[in-house]
């Protein structure tokens, strides 16, 4: 079965933009789909899986290269 | 659901941006959120009046909204215009009081209607406030 990924690009962006920008992705993906968010803003880096948590979607995992992060997130 | 409700009786620039930024991360954590937009607040609904507040301190004639501006520019801080419609776009709810409205001859062709959700009054607020979680006068 081919995976629907959506990327978020949210390098440079400060609060709140990537959690937002995640939150619009959640709203128009569908149950089995990946959401990928890439980012720098460190606080986000710790949020956005807390809001995954909260919405009850599944963490696929968080990787971490120099300011930079990338989250993965299935819809449930 | 859990739900937050946000009076936004300032119409101060930083203070219009706390009162967005705590509603969109509301709704990016999976909450409901409704902003109620009353006196000061209401005046930045008006059209092309969103981005008009002055800073709430140290404004000095506009000097330091000026230099605020530039410092939000360079964090890349995403401007009340974006940020307002972001709320929108996730399901938030405005609400502008319509005694405001009234007492400062305002009709609804003066305000921004597109972004506004219902024309209310107190009792709605209560409501809300009764349904929320997190409530906050701003």
């Amino acid at each position: 079965m081919n995976e629907n990924v959506t990327i978020v690009d949210c390098v440079g962006e400060t609060c709140p933009v990537p959690l937002v920008e995640t939150r619009k992705a959640i709203r128009k993906a569908s149950p089995g789909d990946i959401i990928e968010v890439i980012g720098t803003h460190p606080a986000s880096k710790k949020e956005i899986p807390m809001a995954v948590k909260e919405l009850g979607l599944e963490l696929i995992s968080i990787e971490e290269e120099g300011n930079m992060w990338k989250i993965r997130i299935k819809m449930r | 659901m859990s739900k937050a409700t946000i009076i936004v009786h300032s119409g101060d620039m930083d203070k219009l941006y706390s009162a967005l930024i705590i509603g969109n991360g509301a709704l990016a954590m999976g909450m409901d959120a409704s902003l109620y937009f009353t006196f000061w607040g209401l005046m930045r609904l008006k059209k092309g009046g969103l981005e008009k507040g002055p800073l709430s301190k140290m404004h000095f004639l506009g000097l330091g909204k000026w230099m605020v501006k530039r410092k939000m520019k360079q964090a890349n801080v995403r401007s009340l215009e974006k940020m307002i419609t972001d709320f929108r776009e996730l399901g938030g709810k405005i609400f502008a009081c319509d005694m405001t409205m009234e007492i400062m001859g305002i009709q609804k062709e003066d305000l921004r209607q597109d972004l506004i959700t219902e024309y209310a009054a107190v009792g709605t607020y209560i409501k809300e406030a009764k349904e929320s979680d997190v409530t906050l006068f701003i």
